[in-house]
């Protein structure tokens, strides 16, 4: 009845660690991209432009209120309706990136918001540009404010990655379940899958804390 | 704002024109009026100091010269030149993020609560603007801001992050942050009230030493009756955002005119 075969499992893990491989550049090319996009949108709602906040505002309440898998078939399938006919990876890339930067820029919003308002008073009064006054002032101390939460959506992207393997993305899921429909055996492959990610989440999730505390102590602010 | 700018000088002139000054000054925030037509002037090289009740008008005062703070109605001129407006086709009219920026370069502000910024060293704090907004290498502005660490004794805490410093000390990097900018006025809001009586000497004597060997234009606000009087050249004495009384020192504080002021400084006088 419970019938686990060690021998099928030795057979299946090289292509599950390549697999892993894909899983772990999903989850870090979107990561990236939404750290990157997420400041953007964060910003953005900071301009003096009530227009460009408010869109931006609504686009991350849209993104935000919406199923990430919802994001990833409209551009994959719906895209194409529109000319825009980009591959499962690209897809998957730009809506993981997208999804996640609306996070984030949440959580760099409420890092920049905890800054006290004094520091601006002592950009301003030292003539700072705003460019300078965000990248050298307000950023670095927003920083620590702002780690633990994009540390839970480095692990939470990690996680989200399995979504790709509806539009063919070759990742973890993908690849577990293509092994599952060639030998009809799902046990050996998708415990492996929750092994792989259980041992990925947690250690990452310690490393960020660590990191968190370093850099805590880096800026100064213990 | 629909004020008639026609009565405001594009820019004053002459030989005695003021460093600073206020002129018609509004300011509120919803219907509280903060200030209310206020003219003050503040001369070249000139240390005046700006007490009162709280509430009174004092910080915002300082806020608004700092470009902290828009004013509802009148004009500020620093050293002749329009703070708060700039000359457009002979008129002047609001000024613009780039006026503001270059006539802010003429202004310092130590603040109350110092805003030192906390990951950056003493030394750091003193030369990230110098490099950034005034292009010096950073070697110049090192130099420069190590002999202003000096200046306000403070030469074996260069490297020191503000954590690690107590607040007399954090405040008198402030003072040196500020001066290395080479501003030709310099605001103090209240910089000793947050200190703990032991260590407002440390920072009271910087602002007597800048006092007697620079020629700085300086507007102060604070609550130490006898470092004002000792050091100012003029008191102004605010109430509900106007000048109730003005004078110097033995004036102000020998002889007051007005009940208002007598007031103040009995209930100051009490309260020590
Ligand atoms: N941002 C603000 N919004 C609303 N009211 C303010 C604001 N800043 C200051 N005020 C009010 O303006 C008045 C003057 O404040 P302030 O200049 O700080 O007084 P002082 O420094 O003399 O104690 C006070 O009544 C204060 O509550
Ligand atoms: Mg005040």
């Amino acid at each position: 009845m419970f019938d686990w075969r060690w021998d099928f499992v030795w057979e299946i893990l090289p292509r599950l660690i390549w697999a892993t491989g894909n899983t772990l550049i999903a989850a870090l090319l979107g990561y990236g991209i939404a750290m990157v996009l997420g400041l953007v949108f964060a910003l953005a709602q900071r301009t003096p432009s009530r227009i460009l906040t408010m869109v931006v505002r609504e686009l991350v309440e849209f993104i935000r209120s919406t199923p990430l898998v919802l994001q990833i078939f409209f551009i994959f399938y719906v895209g194409p309706q529109f000319g825009i006919r980009l591959s499962p990876w690209v897809s998957g890339m730009a809506a993981i990136g997208l999804h996640y930067a609306a996070y984030l820029s949440e959580v760099y919003r409420g890092g920049i918001e905890a800054v006290p308002r004094g520091q601006w008073e002592a950009a301003t009064a030292l003539n700072l540009s705003t460019a300078r006054t965000y990248f050298r002032v307000i950023i670095p101390q927003a920083l620590p404010t702002a780690l633990a939460g994009m540390g839970n959506y480095l692990v939470g992207i990690f996680k989200d990655t399995p979504m790709l393997s509806v539009i063919g993305v070759a990742e973890l899921m993908h690849t577990a379940n293509a092994i599952g429909s060639e030998s009809y055996r799902f046990l050996e492959p998708f415990t492996l899958v929750g092994v792989i990610f259980l041992a990925i989440s947690l250690p990452t999730a310690w490393l960020i804390r660590v990191f968190e505390r370093r850099v805590r102590r880096s800026l100064g602010m213990n | 704002m629909n004020e008639d700018m026609s009565k405001y000088p594009l820019r004053l002139e002459g030989s005695d024109k003021p460093m600073v000054r206020f002129m018609n000054v509004t300011k509120s925030y919803g219907d509280l009026v903060v200030l209310d037509s206020l003219d003050l002037d503040v001369a070249e090289g000139e240390m005046v100091t700006v007490i009162g009740p709280s509430g009174s008008g004092k910080t915002t005062v300082l806020r608004m010269l700092m470009t902290l703070e828009t004013i509802n109605g009148g004009v500020i001129y620093v050293d002749g030149e329009p703070l708060t407006h700039m000359e457009k086709n002979g008129v002047l009219v609001p000024a613009d993020a780039k006026h503001m920026r270059r006539m802010r370069a003429n202004i310092g502000m130590c603040f109350q609560h110092f805003n030192l910024f906390p990951h950056m060293t003493a030394i750091e704090n003193c030369m990230e603007a110098p490099v950034h907004v005034l292009g010096l290498t950073r070697k110049e502005a090192r130099e420069r801001g190590l002999e202003l660490l000096a200046l306000v004794g403070l030469e074996e805490k260069v490297d020191e992050h503000p954590a690690r410093l107590s607040g007399g000390q954090q405040q008198r990097v402030a003072i040196a942050r500020a001066l290395a900018m080479r501003p030709k006025v310099l605001l103090f809001d209240e910089v000793t009230s947050a200190l703990d009586p032991e260590v407002i000497g440390e920072v009271t004597n910087v602002i007597r030493k800048l006092v007697s060997e620079h020629n700085l234009t300086m507007l102060m606000v604070t609550h130490q009756m006898g470092f004002a009087r000792e050091i100012s050249d003029r008191i102004c004495l605010f109430y509900r955002g106007q000048i109730e009384e003005q004078g110097t020192p033995d004036e102000l504080f020998g002889n007051p005119q007005r009940e208002r002021t007598q007031q103040f400084l009995r209930a100051v006088t009490e309260a020590m």
